[in-house]
C-alpha cells in the first residue's frame, strides 16, 4: 500500500472539489466563477510568439528566464513606479505567479515559522505555507472594515516570533485594494515587527479608482518585500503561464536554486510573448480595463438592486457579495442557483471561513452574459 | 458621456438603463445625451452587420472597390463631384484618398454585369470623371473591426480560482 505524505493527506482539496465537478459536468452555464480574463490574449502577443516558434525558440532558457524579459520587466517597473530591480541579481521569471509564491513560501519558512494571511485569499497560499512547514495563522477580514487588512487588526495578530505576511492586492476574492495611505500604515507595522512581505500584486493594473502603490516602493518595504507580479490578468495570458518575483537578491538566489530543481525555466514561449507584452501592448491593456470598469459599475449596481449587497471593489474582476439575506449558505446557494438558472458562482468558503455568507461572483464574461446571468439571478432571488 | 459612443459603437443594442449603471450616471442623462447625439448627426444610425457569405443564397450581391480619377473643380474641389457619384445607391461607400487616385468607391450590384454596367455607363461617363480601375471582391475577412468568421476558441475551465 503506498502511503501518501501526512503533509499532502492533511492539505484541503482545492476550494470544494464537488461543487467544482458538478459545474464541469453541467452544459450551457453561464459561468462568473472564472478566475481569469474573457479576453483572448492580444494579437500582437500572439504574433510575435508564433514567430519565434517559426524562428526555431523552442529551447529551454537561463533558469532566471530571458535575460531580454527580465530587462524589460525591469525597465517597465522603474518607468511605472520608479521600483528599481537590477536584471541580474533581483529578478526571477517564474511559470505563473502561482510558482512563485509556492518559491517565495519555501525559500523563507521554516519547520514551525508563523506566517500570516488573509482569510478569506487566494487558495493557494494557506496549503502552501503549511507544505512548506509553516504555521499559519490566518487573520479574519471582515466586511464591517470592508475586508481589508488594518492596522488595528493586524495588531492583534503580530508577535515576536512572527516572520512572515502573505498580501494580495487588489485581492482575489474581494476585489479590495488599498490606497497609498492605507499601505504606509500597514508598512509601519511589517517594518516594526521585522516581516518578510510577500506581496502578490498580480492584479495591479486592474486597479479601477486610484493608481496602484507597489508595497516595495514604501519606505524600509524593499529590503523584506518579495514582489510578485505577472502577465495573466493584466495582459489576458493566463494559459502561457508567466509570473515574475523580485527581492532582494539573497532572497532571489534562493528561490532560483530551488526553481532550477523543480521547474528549471519558465516555457520560452511564454518568456517570448511577455516580452512583446511587456514592448507594445499598453492600448489593450488599457481597453480591457475600461471594460472590466464598465462592467463592475454594472455590476454592483444590478446586485445590490436585487438585494445582493456588495461594496463597490477597488480592483480585480471580482465582486464579493453577500448572501446573507438569503438564509442559505454560501455552498447552498451556489449549488441551487447552477441547478435551478444555471449560473455558476464560487461559494465565498472556497476562499477560508471569513467568506461564509458571501459568493465570489466574476465579471470576467462579456456584457451579454452578465446581464443574461443577473436577470437569471434575479429570478432565483424571487 | 463620449464613453456611450463606445458602448453603443460595441453594442447598438446596450439599453439606457445598462449604459446609464456601467458609466454611473441617470439614465434621463444618458438619454438626453443620445438624443444630443443623434440631432447632431454623431449617431448617423444603428444597423445590423450581416454576413452574406453564409446565406449561400440569390440574394448575395457583388462588390466592387473602383479607383476613380477626377478632375476637380474651381471653387468646390473634389465634394460636387464626389456627391455626383455618391448619390447613385449602388454606392455603398466613398472615399477621398490621397495618392494616385482620387476617389475609392465600394459599389455592390446583383452579379458581375450589374456592377461593370453601372461603371461603363453611370460613371465613366459623368463628366470630370477621368478614368476608373475596377476591383470585384472576391472575400470578406474583417468589415469595420468585425472579423466574419466565427474564431474558435478554447473553452475556459467554469471554475477556476
Amino acid at each position: 500500500m503506498m502511503e501518501i505524505s501526512k503533509c499532502v493527506q492533511k492539505m484541503k482539496p482545492s476550494g470544494i472539489r464537488e461543487f467544482f465537478d458538478l459545474v464541469m459536468g453541467m452544459k450551457d452555464v453561464i459561468s462568473l466563477g472564472v478566475g481569469e480574463p474573457d479576453f483572448v490574449t492580444p494579437w500582437n502577443i500572439c504574433e510575435s510568439a508564433i514567430f519565434s516558434l517559426e524562428k526555431g525558440y523552442t529551447s529551454y532558457t537561463s533558469n532566471k528566464g530571458l535575460y531580454d524579459l527580465r530587462l524589460a520587466i525591469s525597465r517597465y517597473l522603474k518607468n511605472k513606479f520608479s521600483l528599481s530591480y537590477n536584471p541580474d541579481q533581483n529578478i526571477l521569471v517564474t511559470t505563473g505567479v502561482s510558482e512563485a509564491v509556492d518559491l517565495a513560501l519555501r525559500a523563507i519558512l521554516n519547520k514551525g515559522d508563523k506566517i500570516l494571511i488573509p482569510d478569506p485569499s487566494y487558495v493557494s497560499y494557506d496549503p502552501i505555507s503549511e507544505l512548506a512547514g509553516g504555521k499559519v495563522i490566518l487573520v479574519k477580514t471582515t466586511e464591517a472594515d470592508d475586508f481589508k487588512l488594518t492596522p488595528n487588526l493586524l495588531k492583534k495578530y503580530v508577535s515576536k516570533d512572527l516572520k512572515a505576511i502573505v498580501i494580495n492586492y487588489p485581492a482575489n476574492p474581494t476585489g479590495v485594494s488599498y490606497t497609498r495611505k492605507e499601505l504606509l500604515a500597514l508598512s509601519k507595522i511589517f517594518v516594526d515587527n521585522d516581516l518578510i512581505v510577500i506581496s502578490d500584486e498580480i492584479y495591479d493594473e486592474l486597479t479601477y479608482d486610484f493608481s496602484h502603490t507597489p508595497l516595495a516602493t514604501l519606505p524600509g518595504m524593499k529590503q523584506r518585500t518579495i514582489y510578485l507580479n505577472g502577465f495573466s490578468k493584466a495582459f489576458a495570458m493566463t494559459g502561457w503561464r508567466v509570473g515574475y518575483a523580485c527581492g532582494p537578491e539573497e532572497i532571489i538566489s534562493a528561490m532560483t536554486k530551488i526553481h532550477q530543481y523543480t521547474m528549471l525555466c519558465a516555457p520560452i514561449m511564454g518568456q517570448l510573448g511577455a516580452i512583446e507584452a511587456l514592448r507594445g501592448s499598453s492600448g489593450s491593456v488599457l481597453e480591457m480595463k475600461r471594460e472590466y470598469k464598465r462592467r463592475r459599475e454594472f455590476i454592483v449596481s444590478k446586485l445590490n438592486e436585487i438585494g445582493l449587497s456588495c461594496r463597490m471593489p477597488e480592483g480585480t474582476f471580482y465582486v464579493f457579495a453577500s448572501i446573507k439575506n438569503t438564509g442559505m449558505s454560501s455552498a447552498e446557494f451556489a449549488k441551487d442557483l447552477l441547478y435551478k438558472e444555471k449560473v455558476a458562482v464560487v461559494p465565498g468558503t472556497a476562499f477560508g471561513e471569513q467568506g461564509a455568507g458571501y459568493i465570489r461572483i466574476a465579471y470576467a464574461s462579456s456584457m451579454d452574459n452578465l446581464k443574461e446571468a443577473m436577470a437569471r439571478i434575479e429570478h432565483f432571488l424571487k | 458621456m463620449k464613453e456611450i459612443l463606445e458602448i453603443l459603437e460595441k453594442d447598438a443594442r446596450t439599453a439606457p438603463e445598462e449604459i446609464a449603471k456601467m458609466l454611473k450616471k441617470s439614465v434621463a442623462a444618458v438619454r438626453s445625451a443620445i438624443k444630443k447625439y443623434e440631432k447632431e448627426g454623431v449617431i448617423v444610425k444603428y444597423k445590423t452587420i450581416i454576413n452574406t457569405d453564409i446565406l449561400k443564397d440569390d440574394t448575395q450581391k457583388v462588390r466592387a472597390l473602383i479607383e476613380v480619377k477626377v478632375a476637380p473643380q474651381r471653387g468646390h474641389g473634389f465634394d460636387h463631384i464626389a456627391e455626383r457619384i455618391y448619390r447613385f445607391p449602388e454606392v455603398k461607400s466613398c472615399y477621398l484618398l490621397s495618392g494616385s487616385y482620387d476617389l475609392l468607391l465600394v459599389v455592390e450590384g446583383r452579379d458581375i454585369q450589374e456592377v461593370s454596367s453601372f461603371v461603363s455607363e453611370r460613371l465613366a461617363t459623368i463628366d470630370n470623371v477621368n478614368s476608373t480601375v475596377t476591383h470585384f471582391i472576391l472575400k470578406r475577412y474583417k468589415a469595420d473591426g468585425d472579423i466574419l468568421k466565427r474564431i474558435e476558441r478554447s473553452n475556459r475551465i467554469a471554475i477556476s480560482f
